[in-house]
């Protein structure tokens, strides 16, 4: 319940200025212009700003680090080997080293699949901070997956290099063409405290295309912001899923719309905060057209003094009748220091709709703990068998088994790792 | 069936876009002019006689309202207000010494209360043997004109009475609790409030006493251009309760009426507070021509252990509502409520809800919302649910539904739900539809008129709120959300 | 096996037990019989350790061991099983995780060796059987969905499993028609054991018919009011729990 005004321009903005300034004459576009003047209009978000209503970005990134370079060859040889130990996700890996595509790392892609650099996107109107990113990324990938073709899936590994301080801005751009089927993991790894990373995904859908998509940050950046921006026509399906189990900040912005008849989103992940963390999930899902349907299901374990975030917004549009939409955000709270705040929000401009949303917030479950323990089962393993049900519901909303067992013993670690006291 | 037919008989009755309460009653008015500045805030405390301690209080609220701003992030449209184009005061001339009894009161102002269906009479209404009895305080623009029960009230313990005679008689308990839940500096309009409020009503529920009756103020706008500020303040003492109802009404204008009440509440320990609200000040026409706007603060402070403070709203009224009646649950173990049905049709717009904020221990909160919107009308729940660190054991049910009826209006629902530590328990549940239409058919196939269904789904919708409801203030509502949705069926 | 001195214990400051002594000896059959509100659940999640509930006196001993100096799991280890009356439905847990977590925690606990996946699914394919559990009713998450009846088998299917001690049933028959009745009491009787004992809590006879006691014990005020033979409960069938309602002080 705040107001949102234009704030002054404070030294952090001062500083992203400078470096939008400093950008190569030949990346300079009319584009990425009008991106940074929105950025500038709307400034750093602080929590005045609704939609970020429980993550002060002006607060974090009160000092932005500077911006990361292309990787040298020795950059990139240093990553070739980190990569070798890394276990694959999917068949076909493309590989973004500090934000910069790096062909030489990655795989041909497979049948179908044409890649591109990444032209600069108008973002939607208003996320200050997804216009900084149109405005400040250099690097990034565009695919486009051919029209009736099922393609192989394909991880995209968001690596930082050694030493990993400074600012990232990369951008990745899929575009499906009609009833294209595509599937992408995309994982960051090797960021640390000195890490900004901020990171968009734009996924546009043709008619009758399906995509599915699986977010996984698993390494420990100051800053991880990532948006995504989903565009569906008519009869295009998307199932998106995030695991947040690191990041100082770690704050996921989804903005969807279904702008043809019939489309389908389903949106889904799992928040694991400890320590002095923050996870924040925000997503905005745009019903235009009539008989779309969208899900949300979101689930957050925190522990120690961290702060979990779920802010989902269902808009259903005049005229987009026969809207089916539902919402489900759930938490457990592990510590009398946790947090978690959720916003579910609904606004519905036509009337023949069916939409609803559920959150609870709660500790672990005290007859099933004691249910557990009457059986025998020690009390640290009754909660761990506890916590990780309720996690493994959420991973079940991922449908390739392969994946959803690569997310539920990242899962395994980070409940270990909270066991043993880790990150305090 | 009976009432479900009587109410489709009162949508009948009444024509096309008739309020019924949009008459204006002839009644001479002393006014200050128009326009607000330290002098005109000094004039309404001298014509209350009312102490320095209060004139100091209301300029300094005078002093910082004119640096704050009108909060903007209500889901509401309104053309800027001009604030020095409205009369703060407005009394009838005729009570310009204050009636000494009943029988003293201007004939035409007992005649447009009649007309309201309140009696001011206490014959007439101990005459009714079925009729529960009510104590009546009538606010007339910005005075109070007649409470009534008085003295069998007083005979208990009770204080009711208009806020002036309380500054007047209970001083010392109006200097002791006025700004303590909403302090003059909480937000733009109860900023503007505490500066220039007129009258209200005061109560004041002694330790272990049980109100004999329920307490109930009527409002009415009857000037032209006038703002009214009204200011309620209700304490109930140590084990005390109380039962308190709210009505209002306004005349048909072109132009719009600014309302901006303040209600304070403080329930002490084991006291209980129930509070219920009939808002139906005149809604503005079908093409949103005048109407009031109902910028009203209200809060209610569960100050001691096991209090309990009840807030049950029926919102069928105004062309703008802004209104959040909200729980502070400081006491141990103290628990808080809010009921609310909320309609809007034609271009009404509606920002309405709660906050339960919880700081005491084992602190629990009940939220049940009922939204209904019509027409071109746009109808907002904003809620805020909250754990302090140290509330430990705090426990909340909200469940906030909402129904749409035409394609023309809005539903939106905005929840703020914050839990500071793992022992706190929230469960929120929200659902938007339009009425079912195997719902309708199969009234219609019974043989129900398109709105005889209609009146009875919405009926079956908010049952769960109008139960809270005292008996006479549930029939009223039953009738009022029929009169409030006519039109509403193609 | 089990010695309940002088139990008196209070839930929310409310006094539930009031001085309760109780004595079960090895391989006995024990029912608990007393009228609703008598504290007959109460002494069952005492037993079990359930939180929230306070001894304000007494002790309980299990081979003369004290009980009340343990945690639940700990209790279980030593062979105490509580058949619960609600048995807690735990989404997302797999019924057949949940057995092998819970019998190799015991097994751990008493130093024993994990049981291999293969011994585990004979052993539990043995219990579901007698006690005409499907296979599938052991893939879904423990206890969702299952109706009145299968729950209260898959309580007698994890006794098996588990072989305790001492087993307490708290109110087993409720809720269960007279065919899921007579399948759970074949799986408890099939259990019966010199070295076993058990707690078989009831409000009504049904259930004694069913499995047949070694003694009565009526309850009444959070107190053993009266114990007897088997022609106890056939009393209590005729006359109801009205005299010991109304009873003074304990026999």
């Amino acid at each position: 319940m705040t107001a949102q005004r234009a704030p002054a321009s404070n030294a952090a903005e001062l500083v992203l200025a400078e470096q939008f300034r400093a950008l190569p004459r030949e990346v300079a576009s009319p584009a990425r212009a009008a991106a940074f003047r929105r950025f500038e209009e709307a400034g750093l978000p602080n929590r005045r700003v609704e939609a970020w209503h429980y993550t002060d970005l002006r607060a974090a990134l009160a000092a932005p680090a500077a911006t990361l370079g292309a990787p040298d060859a020795a950059a990139i040889a240093e990553a070739r080997k980190r990569l070798a130990v890394l276990e694959r996700l999917a068949a076909t890996r493309l590989v973004l080293l500090d934000g910069y595509f790096i062909a030489a790392l990655s795989d041909p892609p497979p049948a179908g699949v044409a890649l591109a650099p990444t032209p600069p996107l108008a973002p939607p109107a208003s996320d200050p901070v997804l216009a900084l990113n149109v405005a400040l990324a250099q690097g990034g990938l565009a695919a486009t997956f051919a029209t009736q073709t099922a393609a192989k899936a394909i991880e995209i590994v968001h690596l930082v290099s050694a030493e990993g301080a400074g600012a990232i801005y990369s951008r990745v751009a899929l575009t499906l063409e009609a009833n294209a089927q595509a599937s992408v993991v995309e994982r960051f790894v090797g960021a640390g405290a000195a890490t900004q990373r901020q990171v968009s995904t734009w996924f546009d859908l043709a008619p009758g295309a399906q995509a599915t998509h699986v977010a996984l940050i698993e390494d420990a950046p100051a800053l991880h912001v990532e948006s995504q921006v989903v565009r569906l026509a008519e009869r295009a399906a998307f199932d998106g899923f995030g695991l947040v189990a690191g990041g100082a900040l770690a704050r996921r912005q989804i903005f969807a719309t279904l702008e043809g008849v019939r489309g389908r989103v389903g949106f889904s992940g799992l928040g694991l905060v400890d320590g002095l963390r923050q996870a924040d999930t925000t997503l905005e899902v745009v019903h235009a057209a009539p008989h779309g349907q969208s899900r949300e299901f979101f689930r957050h374990i925190v522990a120690d003094e961290g702060t979990g975030v779920f802010q989902g917004k269902v808009i259903v549009k005049p005229g987009a009748q026969k809207t089916d939409g539902g919402m489900k955000s759930q938490a457990i709270l592990l510590s009398p220091h946790a947090t978690m705040d959720a916003k579910p929000e609904l606004e519905i401009f036509a009337d023949d709709v069916v939409c609803g949303h559920g959150a609870t917030v709660g500790a672990l479950d005290a007859q099933q703990l004691f249910y557990l323990r009457s059986r025998g089962l020690p009390e640290a393993e009754a909660e761990a068998m506890l916590l990780e049900a309720f996690a493994a519901e959420a991973i079940g909303r991922v449908a390739d088994p392969a994946l959803a067992e690569a997310l539920l013993s990242a899962t395994r670690v980070w409940l270990a790792a909270r066991g043993q006291g880790r990150r305090m | 069936m009976a009432a479900v037919q009587e109410t489709v008989d009162r949508v009948r009755a009444i024509e096309v876009d008739a309020y019924k309460y949009g008459f204006v009653s002839d009644i001479d008015s002393e006014k200050p002019p128009k326009g607000l500045d330290e002098d005109i805030v000094r004039y309404i405390s001298a014509r209350k006689a009312e102490p320095q301690w209060l004139l100091d209080w209301r300029l300094d609220a005078y002093r910082r309202w004119l640096t704050m701003t009108p909060p903007r992030w209500a889901r509401v449209k309104f053309p800027e207000i001009d604030y020095q184009d409205l009369y703060y005061y407005a009394a009838p001339k005729s009570t310009k010494a204050a009636p000494k009894s009943l029988d003293e009161i201007d004939p035409e102002l007992l005649r447009t209360y009649a007309k309201l269906g309140i009696p001011l009479v206490e014959q007439e209404i101990l005459a009714g043997v079925e009729r529960p009895r009510v104590a009546v305080d009538a606010v007339f623009d910005s005075v109070s004109v007649a409470t009534t029960f008085k003295a069998e009230l007083a005979k208990a313990g009770v204080i009711f009475c208009s806020f002036s005679e309380a500054v007047r008689e209970h001083g010392e308990l109006v200097k002791r609790y006025l700004g303590s839940v909403v302090p003059s500096t909480d937000n733009f309009y109860a900023t503007l409030n505490s500066a220039v409020f007129s009258d209200g009503s005061f109560v004041y529920v002694p330790p272990g006493v049980r109100c004999p009756m329920e307490l109930s103020t009527y409002f009415r706008i009857n000037e032209k251009n006038t703002g009214q500020f009204e200011r309620t303040l209700i304490i109930a003492d140590k084990g005390a309760y109380v039962s308190y109802l709210e009505g209002c009404t306004a005349p048909k204008r072109d132009e719009n009426q600014l309302h901006a009440a303040v209600v304070e509440l403080i329930a002490h320990e084991d006291a209980e507070i129930k509070y219920s609200t009939v808002q139906n000040w005149y809604p503005g026409d079908s093409e949103g021509k005048g109407g009031v706007y109902n910028f009203v603060t209200k809060r209610g402070d569960c100050r001691g252990a096991r209090s309990k403070i009840s807030w049950t709203q029926v919102e069928t009224g105004s062309a703008i509502t802004w209104k959040y009646p909200s729980c502070i649950l400081r006491g141990d173990s103290s628990r808080g409520e809010f009921y609310s049905i909320a309609i809007s049709n034609g271009r009404q717009q509606v920002d309405s809800g709660t906050k339960m904020i919880h700081l005491g221990k084992n602190t629990t909160s009940r939220i049940i919302s009922k939204g209904i919107a019509a027409g071109r009308s746009q109808n907002t729940y904003r809620g805020q649910v909250s754990a302090h660190a140290k509330a430990t054991g705090a426990r909340n049910f909200t469940n906030c539904d909402s129904l749409l009826i035409g394609d023309q209006c809005g539903a939106h629902t905005v929840p703020y739900i914050e839990a500071k530590n793992s022992s706190a328990v929230f469960e929120h549940e929200a659902t938007t539809s339009k009425i079912s239409d195997d719902q309708l058919f199969y009234c219609l196939q019974r043989g129900l008129s398109g709105e005889e269904a209609t009146a009875l789904i919405v009926n079956g919708f908010v049952r769960d709120v109008l139960q809270q409801l005292p008996m006479e203030f549930a029939v009223e509502a039953q009738k009022l959300i029929a009169i409030s949705l006519e039109g509403s069926v193609g | 096996m089990l010695e309940v001195k002088n139990l008196s214990a209070s839930v929310n400051g409310q006094p539930i037990l009031d001085g309760l002594s109780l004595t079960v000896r090895t391989g006995e059959v024990a029912a608990i019989m007393g009228p609703n509100g008598s504290g007959k659940s109460t002494l069952s999640y005492i037993i079990a350790g359930k939180p929230d509930y306070e001894v304000t006196s007494g002790e309980i001993l299990l081979d003369g061991e004290d009980l009340l100096a343990l945690a639940p799991e700990a209790r279980a280890a030593k062979g105490v099983f509580l058949a619960f009356q609600y048995p807690i439905e735990i989404p997302g847990v797999a019924t057949m995780t949940f057995l092998k977590a819970a019998l190799n925690a015991q097994r751990r606990a008493r130093g024993e060796a994990d049981l291999t996946t293969p011994d585990f699914r004979r052993a539990v394919r043995g219990a579901a059987q007698s006690l005409k559990i499907e296979e599938e009713m052991l893939r879904r998450p423990l206890n969702v969905g299952f109706s009145g009846g299968e729950k209260k088998r898959m309580e007698v299917l994890q006794m098996a499993l588990l072989s305790p001690q001492l087993c307490v049933l708290d109110e087993t028959d409720s809720g269960l028609d007279i065919d899921a009745l007579r399948v759970v009491a074949d799986g408890v009787n099939a259990l019966r054991d010199p070295a076993r004992s058990f707690v078989v809590i009831t409000h009504y006879q049904r259930l004694l018919e069913h499995i047949q006691p070694d003694v009565v014990h009526v309850m009444a005020r959070g107190r053993i009011v009266a114990s007897g033979g088997p022609e106890l409960a056939l009393e209590l069938e005729r006359n109801g729990y009205r005299d010991y309602a109304n009873a003074n002080a304990a026999a």
